[in-house]
C-alpha cells in the first residue's frame, strides 16, 4: 500500500528555517506562510474570510483611518519589539482622534534570509498586542525583498476607528489661555533603542513605553469630551508635536521645564549622548490640550489611569504670532524649544 | 544608575537667581561688561539655560570661535568629501561635520546620499573598529576639534600600529585654542580699530582639563584681560561670570579657575605627552573666519606618516572663499551678532546652514536661532 500523503505539507522550520524568494512568490510556500504563521496567530472571524479583502460592518458616524510604516532598528528592544510597536503605534494614530480602534491591517516587507524564528516572535507579538487592545488584524500582505534590499523586516499597519458623538479633537483647536498636559514620563523609547545601538552600547533598565492608548483616551473623552488637542509624541518627541500644533493652529506654547515628568535615567542617558529628552521618541505616550477650566478634571482622569499614572500640565497655549514653543528653564531663563534640526539617531520607530 | 543628582547641582535655579543677584548688585552701572566665551559648550549652556535673561543690561557675552566645526575652512571640508568620494573608502566622522557645508551646497550628508560610504561615528577608537572589520577597504577618520579631541585620535593611531591595521588613516585637522585667543586678542578690531572691546574671558572647561590652567597666564598678562576657566554647567558659567565682573571691578587681569573640579594648572600631563609623541604644529592653518593663523594646528608627525590620510591620498589644500553674504568670520571673532547678518534666520537656517556657525548646535548661529531668536522678534 502507498504511504503517499495527499496534499501533505511540510511544516514551516520555525527553529533554523529562513525567509526565502519563495515566500512572497504567490505559491505554495506563500500560502503556507500565510497560513501556519499569520492567520494563525492573527486568527479572527473576519481573517478566517480568506479573501483579499476583509468584509466588517461598518458602524454609524464619522470613521478615522491612520496608516504607520515601521523600520526600527534593533527589531527587539528593552520593552518591546517592531511587531507590538506596529499595532500599538496605528491604534494610537487612530485613538488620537478621540476615537474607537476597530480594525488593523498588516503588511509586511520580508528580506531573504531572514529567520523564520524571529519572524515568529515578531507575529506573535503583533498578535499579542492586537488581542490585548481588543483590535482585530483582519487583512494584510507579504513580499519579501532580495537580501540587502530590506532591513530584516518593514511592517506597515493601517488602522480605521469610529469617533463618538460630540467629539472634536483635532490640531488646529489649540487657542490661547488653553492647558498642555502629557501623560507620563517622556524619552523612554527612545532612550531603550539607543541604548542598543552598534556603536553606543550602554546598560540602562529602561524599557520602552510601547503601548496602545486608546483606553486611556476613551476615559479622557468621557471625563472631558471637549479636548482640544490629541497627539502621540513619536519621532521627534514632544518638542515636534508641540510645534506641530502650534503651526497647525497659529498660536505659541510656554512650557515650564520642572514641569516635565522625565526619569532620572532618562536624563542621565540623554545628558552623555548630548540629547534633549524633549525630542527624544515616545510609543505610549500623550499629550493633551484642552481649555483651563477643564485641565484639571482631565488630569485626574488620565492619572486615575494606569497608562497616565505620571500625567502631569506642563504648559500653557500663549499668543504668538510667530507660533514659537518656548520654555521657562528650571535655571531661570527662557529658550525657544524648536523642531528638530537633521537627524542623527537611529531608526526608532 | 548614573549620578544625575551631581548634575543638577549645577542647574539649580534658586542657586542661580542668587548669583544674579550678586552679579546685579555688584555691577557698575557707568561701564560696560564685554566678556567672550571662548568655547562653543559654553556658547550653548548660555543659550539653552537662557543666561542672557538673568544678566544686567550692560554685561554683554560675546561668542567666540570654540566650536571645532565651526572653525574648519570649507575648503578641508571640500577636501574630505572628495576622500568619501574615492570607490570603496570609508570616511568616519563626528555626526556635527555631516552637514558642514562646503563648495555649491555640498556637504558629506550629501555626498553620503549620493553613493559615498560616510558613517558616523562616536569616537576615534569606533573608526579604527570598522578599518579592523574592512581590511580590504580604506577607512579614513576625518579628525577634528580642539585639544579635548586630539588625546583620542593619538590614541587611535597609536592602536592601529600597534594592531598591524594598514587600511587605518587620520585626516588631521586638530586645532589649538591658546593660538586662536592670541588671534582675537590681536586682531585689528581689537589693537587698532576699537570696533570691539573684549574686557574678558570665560576660558575653556574640557580644553582646560588637558592643556591646564597655565597656558591663558600669558593673556592675562600680556593683554591684561582675566581670564576665568569655567564649566559647561549653568551655574558654572553664571558664578564665572560673576568672579569676571569682581576682577575688572577692582582692576585685577588674572587667572582664576571656577573649574577647579577637572582643572588643574598643568592640565592632563599624560595626554599632553601622548599628544606631543603623535603630532606636531603646523606652521601655519586657515580657520574660518579667523584666516590663515600661525601655528595654531596639528599635523601627524613624521614617525607616524603611514596613518596620515594627507601623505596616503595626496591632499592638496583648497581655498574656498566662503559666501560674500555670511557673516561667519566677524562672528567667529566676536566683532558681529548673529542678528547682524543678512543671511541668519533667512536662507541660513539650521536646516539649510550656509555659514559653519549654522551647523552645530554650538555654533553662534545655531544657538540663538534654535534658543534664543524669540528675543529678536519685531514687536
Amino acid at each position: 500500500m502507498s504511504t503517499v500523503k495527499y496534499n501533505y505539507t511540510r511544516p514551516l522550520d520555525f527553529k533554523q528555517g529562513r525567509v526565502d524568494m519563495t515566500h512572497g512568490s504567490g505559491g505554495r510556500a506563500m500560502a503556507q506562510l500565510i497560513d501556519e504563521l499569520f492567520v494563525a496567530a492573527f486568527d479572527n472571524e473576519f481573517l478566517r474570510q480568506m479573501n483579499d479583502q476583509a468584509r466588517f460592518p461598518a458602524p454609524q458616524g464619522r470613521m478615522v483611518m491612520s496608516t504607520d510604516s515601521h523600520v526600527v532598528s534593533p527589531l527587539f528592544f528593552p520593552g518591546g519589539d517592531i511587531g507590538c510597536l506596529s499595532v500599538h503605534g496605528t491604534i494610537n494614530d487612530v485613538a488620537m482622534s478621540g476615537a474607537r480602534p476597530l480594525y488593523l491591517s498588516a503588511s509586511f516587507i520580508l528580506e531573504e534570509g531572514f529567520p523564520l524564528a524571529d519572524l515568529k516572535c515578531i507575529v506573535e507579538s503583533m498578535a499579542q498586542a492586537a488581542r490585548e487592545a481588543g483590535v482585530p488584524i483582519i487583512t494584510g500582505d507579504t513580499k519579501v525583498v532580495e537580501q540587502g534590499k530590506g532591513d530584516g523586516v518593514f511592517i506597515t499597519t493601517t488602522g480605521v476607528g469610529v469617533v463618538p458623538e460630540g467629539v472634536n479633537i483635532s490640531g488646529e483647536r489649540a487657542s490661547p489661555g488653553d492647558k498642555i498636559l502629557v501623560s507620563g514620563m517622556l524619552g523612554d523609547h527612545g532612550v531603550a533603542v539607543m541604548s542598543l545601538r552598534e556603536n553606543l552600547t550602554f546598560h540602562t533598565s529602561i524599557q520602552s513605553d510601547t503601548a496602545a492608548l486608546h483606553e486611556l483616551v476613551a476615559a479622557m473623552v468621557a471625563a472631558v469630551p471637549d479636548i482640544h488637542v490629541l497627539r502621540d509624541p513619536t519621532r521627534g518627541g514632544l518638542a515636534t508635536t508641540l510645534n506641530e500644533i502650534a503651526r497647525q493652529s497659529a498660536v505659541g506654547m510656554m512650557l515650564h521645564e520642572d514641569k516635565l515628568p522625565v526619569r532620572e535615567q532618562v536624563k542621565a542617558a540623554c545628558e552623555f549622548l548630548g540629547l534633549d529628552p524633549l525630542y527624544v521618541a515616545n510609543e505610549g505616550k500623550l499629550a493633551a490640550i484642552c481649555a483651563p477650566q477643564d485641565a484639571e478634571c482631565l488630569l485626574q482622569a488620565m492619572r486615575t489611569h494606569p497608562l497616565g499614572s505620571d500625567a502631569a500640565i506642563v504648559g500653557e497655549v500663549i499668543e504668538d504670532p510667530h507660533h514659537f514653543v518656548q520654555m521657562e528653564t528650571a535655571f531661570g531663563g527662557r529658550r525657544v524649544v524648536d523642531w528638530l534640526t537633521g537627524e542623527q539617531l537611529p531608526r526608532i520607530c | 544608575m548614573f549620578a544625575m543628582k551631581y548634575v543638577d547641582e549645577f542647574r539649580d535655579g534658586a542657586l542661580a537667581r542668587n548669583i544674579a543677584a550678586n552679579i546685579a548688585r555688584e555691577v557698575d552701572p557707568q561701564r560696560r561688561y564685554h566678556l567672550m566665551e571662548f568655547c562653543g559648550g559654553h556658547t550653548h549652556a548660555i543659550s539653552r539655560y537662557g543666561i542672557a535673561d538673568l544678566l544686567p543690561a550692560n554685561v554683554r557675552m560675546i561668542h567666540g570661535p570654540g566650536c571645532p566645526v565651526c572653525v574648519l575652512p570649507a575648503g578641508r571640508v571640500e577636501n574630505a568629501i572628495q576622500l568619501a568620494q574615492i570607490p570603496g573608502l570609508i570616511l568616519c566622522c563626528y555626526g556635527d561635520m555631516l552637514r558642514v557645508p562646503a563648495n555649491g551646497g555640498m556637504s558629506l550628508l550629501k555626498a553620503k546620499a549620493r553613493g559615498a560610504d560616510v558613517r558616523m561615528v562616536y569616537s576615534s577608537a569606533d573608526a579604527v573598529k570598522i578599518a579592523q572589520e574592512n581590511p580590504e577597504r580604506q577607512v579614513v577618520f576625518l579628525a577634528i576639534g580642539f585639544e579635548t579631541t586630539t588625546p583620542p585620535t593619538a590614541v587611535a593611531i597609536k592602536q592601529a600600529q600597534a594592531l598591524g591595521i594598514n587600511n587605518f588613516s587620520v585626516f588631521c585637522n586638530h586645532v589649538l585654542t591658546p593660538s586662536a585667543i592670541s588671534h582675537i586678542l590681536q586682531s585689528p578690531e581689537i589693537r587698532q580699530l576699537g570696533v570691539l572691546t573684549l574686557d574678558g574671558f570665560i576660558g575653556p572647561a574640557h580644553v582646560s582639563t588637558v592643556i591646564g590652567s597655565r597656558p591663558y597666564e600669558y593673556f592675562a598678562e600680556e593683554f591684561q584681560k582675566p581670564v576665568v576657566i569655567a564649566g559647561f554647567e549653568p551655574l558654572d558659567v553664571m558664578q564665572a561670570i560673576l568672579m569676571l565682573v569682581r576682577q575688572l571691578n577692582e582692576g585685577r587681569a588674572e587667572v582664576e579657575n571656577e573649574f577647579s573640579r577637572a582643572v588643574t594648572r598643568d592640565g592632563n600631563v599624560k595626554a599632553q605627552l601622548l599628544v606631543a609623541e603623535v603630532f606636531e604644529l603646523r606652521r601655519v592653518f586657515e580657520w574660518r573666519g579667523l584666516g590663515p593663523v600661525p601655528y595654531s594646528a596639528l599635523r601627524i608627525k613624521a614617525q607616524y606618516a603611514a596613518y596620515d590620510a594627507e601623505l596616503r591620498f595626496q591632499i592638496a589644500a583648497v581655498s574656498i572663499p566662503d559666501n560674500k553674504a555670511c557673516e561667519c568670520g566677524a562672528i567667529l571673532r566676536g566683532v558681529k551678532h548673529p542678528r547682524d547678518c543678512k543671511l541668519f534666520g533667512t536662507v541660513c537656517t539650521p536646516d539649510n546652514p550656509m555659514g559653519s556657525c549654522m551647523v552645530s548646535s554650538e555654533g553662534a548661529c545655531a544657538a540663538h536661532y534654535s534658543y534664543g531668536r524669540f528675543r529678536e522678534k519685531v514687536s
